[in-house]
């Protein structure tokens, strides 16, 4: 869409780190590819996602208007990016920030971005990430190129990959951690990414990093694989370990993460995250996508038999000095103050600020330091907060600031002689919201703004609750300002309404003929503790009721609860029967429409309420094999030979031919044998042995003659093309490319043939 | 320079109720009723976020935001697909655009409720690639904003003032010595 598109891709020469550079061109090969039709659809869907451009409400090219679902007229017509998802139709774009770790420069490069290819405003997630909605399609190249400027990826943020790794924003600095588990994240996240052992998943893959077991820090206990640090004496020295967390995770169905291992020695952790991907791209569930998650395997087996299962993987495995090469750098990551340590200021009258001090602060385990929370109302700030933040980090740190799950910045290491002067400049730049941490600071997923799955609108509700909390202010009980209240659109948990003292998730019922925005409330979560425990469903309640709901439900615990009882507590020994039975007339003597026309749309929408938008979420992804994914590489490399040959270049048209050629051959070895090296000499033998010596690759009339192209170019003493070298070379990759396809299709056909016969 | 991606804003002259809840109500009609050239595809409300775009009408070829940018609020019209116009005309065209949503903002929301200011306006480039935020710019710019906004008004009692932080997108603000009429200049 913009047109400055192409003056990116010179602008930023050379301050692109070479490898990322060149996957964005490929990426926008694949887009051109796509919108000629040459690439499949459903590969297609899954390529973006890996490089996270995602879907967004209405992209299927329809919207109900509040009396009919219309057609958008979109300029791309019938074009789609995906099945169902018309070119044209903005989407979002997921940028992982690995342990929520940012620099003034990154700030200050995602408040362009939102500017010029988004809505201006940038979005922290809850899971540490930050999202840019409204984008096209055309512009995702030159923003990934821009982000990879400063040293940001977007490359597996959303498909059936590995995710960010998430981490406790306190980490380093944190009072309670038993060390800094920042080097350690970082490493996951550059060893996973791109990883050949987790390009098989049928589903998202989650790790996270906790520096202590009490607080929520990481919430080891909801993810795929959770690191908590730990340390043990041994022979008079302190050994870092994590214990070891595998299996949790939340969606519709939520589980706790289970022990894997008590102590799981740092030089242990990159390579039993190989072996574990190993498995569950191998045996996990890649049919039923709401079965895929990791979770489902572990559960279908039983820890023990994973465990086994994993344990002989880890045996097998070839070694990788990356698994131990991090840990020379692990002292790099050691982040220091920018100015003195000092004493907190005299106070002044100013109350709100003394509710900032109390709610926001936080003392760092380095003496004379605090942590500062920047509470992002629904996780949003504008391009310009974005700046004004920038700004002040660099003032009062080095800086030092992470994204939370929360939904919030933490500005590190902040001179406590320093937090009246910071406060002021929070303030000036809309900053200084008191409250983190507390009910005031709700967590909402995108929910029906613009997630296809959402139900209700968990934003409007969660602007709404926001509203009448603050306006209640100081008044509110010590004990409410400390619940926690977490909104999903959907039961789909991206709100992670299951951890939270309180929590919603958008339903929807039928009132009076009518659909009506519902929400289910969720009791017996727990924050802390990593996400300890998951609450349950105890009543839905249409959407214009729940600020009475929570209100009623605050005023309860007040009114009943014992002395010092925290709310988990409480609603433990009080029962969930009783706290519904204070909640049932909610549910009931819904007003006509024509009396409250109001009560039929949802928070901040004024159209009457529909399910008709929710479309078909790109949260699974796509399940695309190993080998499609290889061989629309190897068909996108042979067509930039073709585009190097007319531009001149026979050289380059050459060696990317030959590239071609051996990753379609690879693609074929490693149906059988997965574990083939990145390596020609070792790939062409592979496939000899395995496909020309049995006759496999063999032609019917042809016989083995397009094998024979992979030898000879193989075989090349030089590789020196000139350009009809380089033509008859593009020629023959392209006839070898059809000839794996050939082959593969006979493969799967007999395959199929012989599990009928079975 | 091949100037594309204009925004035009009409400031708002007084208060403006922004929690109006018939202001959402009025851009999802639009939406319904596709009001404007070009494809209308949603409303975004980001009203809890202090001095940014409150309200928007997101759309294909350009979005129509209630912006508070710098506490200033106003109408703005956000050009994002190319536009087939020499510069002075692209220009030209932000203007007219902006000006056709702030009349209908006016008719929509009834007799007092939005007034626009009639000495002020501002005219940026969202783009950096094509238009960094230097006086260079602004020296290659200046001569067609000053077309577009003469054949606008229909006169040349104007100064334009650049706004150079070189953070920010490249942005003009225009002062009239004679008053003009936002709502009208696009009939």
């Amino acid at each position: 869409m913009k047109t400055s598109n192409s003056l990116w891709s010179d602008r930023l020469s050379g301050r692109l780190p070479a490898q990322l550079a060149e996957e964005i061109d490929h990426f926008e090969t694949e887009i051109e590819l796509r919108r000629q039709g040459k690439i499949d659809d459903k590969i297609f869907a899954e390529t973006r996602l890996r490089r996270g451009a995602y879907g967004q409400r209405y992209d299927n090219g329809k919207r109900y208007d509040g009396r009919q679902t219309r057609d958008i007229p979109y300029p791309s017509g019938k074009n789609t990016k995906g099945p169902g998802t018309v070119w044209d139709a903005p989407g979002m774009l997921r940028i992982k920030i690995p342990y929520g770790g940012l620099n003034p420069e990154q700030l200050e490069t995602l408040a362009e971005l939102a500017e010029e290819y988004s809505d201006g405003i940038v979005h922290v997630t809850t899971r540490q990430d930050v999202q840019l909605h409204y984008v096209h399609l055309d512009d995702t190249p030159t923003l990934m190129r821009r982000l990879g400027a400063v040293q940001i990826t977007t490359r597996e943020a959303c498909g059936n990959s590995v995710r960010n790794v998430t981490g406790c924003p306190y980490a380093g600095v944190c009072t309670d951690q038993a060390f800094d588990v920042t080097p350690y994240a970082d490493a996951m996240m550059r060893f996973l990414l791109g990883h050949p052992d987790v390009q098989n998943f049928g589903r998202k893959f989650k790790p996270t990093f906790s520096g202590c077991g009490q607080h929520a820090c990481g919430l080891t206990a909801m993810h795929d694989v959770g690191y908590l640090a730990v340390t043990r004496e041994s022979n008079g020295t302190i050994e870092r370990g994590f214990k070891f967390y595998v299996g949790g995770g939340l969606g519709a169905v939520p589980h706790q993460a289970k022990v894997f291992d008590e102590f799981l020695p740092v030089e242990e952790m990159l390579p039993m995250v190989q072996a574990i991907a190993k498995v569950f791209g191998k045996h996990g569930e890649k049919k039923n996508r709401s079965r895929a998650r990791l979770k489902f395997l572990i559960k279908a087996w039983g820890m023990e038999k994973f465990k086994k299962v994993v344990l002989e993987e880890r045996k097998k495995l070839t070694y990788d000095p990356r698994w131990t090469q991090y840990l020379e750098g692990v002292q790099a990551f050691e982040e220091k103050p920018s100015r003195p340590p000092g004493a907190f200021p005299a106070t002044n009258g100013d109350e709100r600020y003394h509710r900032w001090v109390k709610a926001n602060l936080r003392d760092q385990r380095q003496d004379g330091y605090v942590t500062a929370t920047v509470v992002l109302p629904l996780g949003d700030l504008t391009a310009g907060q974005t700046r004004a933040l920038a700004d002040i980090v660099r003032k009062f740190t080095n800086g030092t600031i992470r994204a939370t799950v929360e939904q919030n910045f933490v500005i590190r290491w902040v001179s406590k002689a320093d937090v009246a002067d910071l406060y002021a400049e929070l303030d000036a730049a809309d900053l200084s919201q008191p409250g983190a941490g507390t009910i005031v600071d709700i967590v909402a997923c995108p929910g029906t703004d613009t997630c296809k799955l959402g139900i209700s609108s968990s934003r409007g509700l969660a602007a709404q609750l926001r509203k009448q909390l603050l306006e209640k202010g100081a008044r509110l009980d010590q004990s409410i300002e400390d619940l926690h209240v977490k909104i999903s659109g959907c039961f789909n948990s991206c709100g992670q309404h299951h951890v939270s003292d309180i929590g919603f998730y958008g339903v929807n019922r039928i009132v009076q003929g009518y659909q009506v925005p519902h929400f289910q409330v969720v009791l017996g979560g727990q924050w802390e503790n990593n996400g300890g425990s998951y609450g349950l469903p105890i009543v839905a309640i249409p959407s214009k009721r729940i600020p009475d709901a929570l209100d009623r439900i605050t005023e309860f615990y007040l009114r009943e609860r014992n002395a010092n009882e925290r709310f988990p507590a409480f609603v433990g020994r009080i029962g969930k029967a009783r706290v519904r039975q204070v909640l049932d007339d909610l549910t009931k003597d819904a007003p006509s429409h024509d009396v409250d026309a109001g009560f039929y749309s949802d928070w901040g929408d004024p159209r009457e309420y529909s399910t008709g938008d929710i479309g078909k979420g790109e949260c699974a992804g796509e399940v695309v094999s190993g080998y499609e994914f290889a061989m629309t590489s190897a068909e996108r490399m042979v067509f930039d030979a073709q585009i190097l040959l007319e531009e001149g270049n026979p050289q380059k048209a050459g060696e990317s031919a030959y590239a071609a050629m051996l990753k379609s051959a690879k693609a074929l070895v490693q149906i059988q044998y997965d574990d083939v090296a990145d390596d020609a000499e070792e790939i062409v033998e592979e496939f000899k042995e395995r496909f020309y010596d049995t006759k496999k690759f063999f032609d019917p009339y042809a016989g083995g003659k397009f094998a024979n192209y992979l030898f000879a170019a193989h075989g090349k003493t030089d590789r020196n093309y000139d350009a009809e070298g380089a033509r008859h070379l593009i020629e023959e990759t392209q006839l070898f490319i059809e000839a794996v396809h050939a082959c593969y299709n006979k493969m799967r056909t007999v395959g199929l043939a012989n599990a009928a016969k079975d | 320079m091949d100037i594309q991606h204009v925004n035009a804003k009409f400031f708002f002259e007084g208060d403006f109720d922004l929690s109006n809840t018939h202001l959402v109500e009025v851009f999802h009609d639009w939406v319904r009723e596709q009001v404007f050239d070009g494809v209308l595809i949603d409303v975004a409300d980001y009203r809890h976020v202090p001095d940014g775009p409150a309200l928007m009408i997101v759309g294909h070829e350009a979005d129509y935001v209630i912006d508070c940018t710098d506490g200033r609020g106003g109408l703005r019209y956000n050009r994002k697909a190319a536009l087939d116009a020499d510069s002075a005309g692209r220009f030209r065209q932000a203007l007219v655009a902006a000006s056709c949503a702030a009349r209908l903002l006016q008719e929509s929301l009834g007799e007092g409720a939005v007034m626009f200011s009639r000495t002020e306006l501002e005219l940026s480039v969202n783009d950096r690639a094509l238009a960094p935020n230097t006086p260079e710019t602004f020296a290659q710019c200046k001569p067609d904003i000053e077309s577009a906004v003469t054949a606008i008004l229909g006169h040349g009692d104007f100064s334009l003032k650049h706004r150079d932080d070189p953070r920010r997108i490249f942005r003009v603000s225009v002062t009239t010595g004679k008053p003009f009429d936002p709502v009208t200049i696009s009939r």
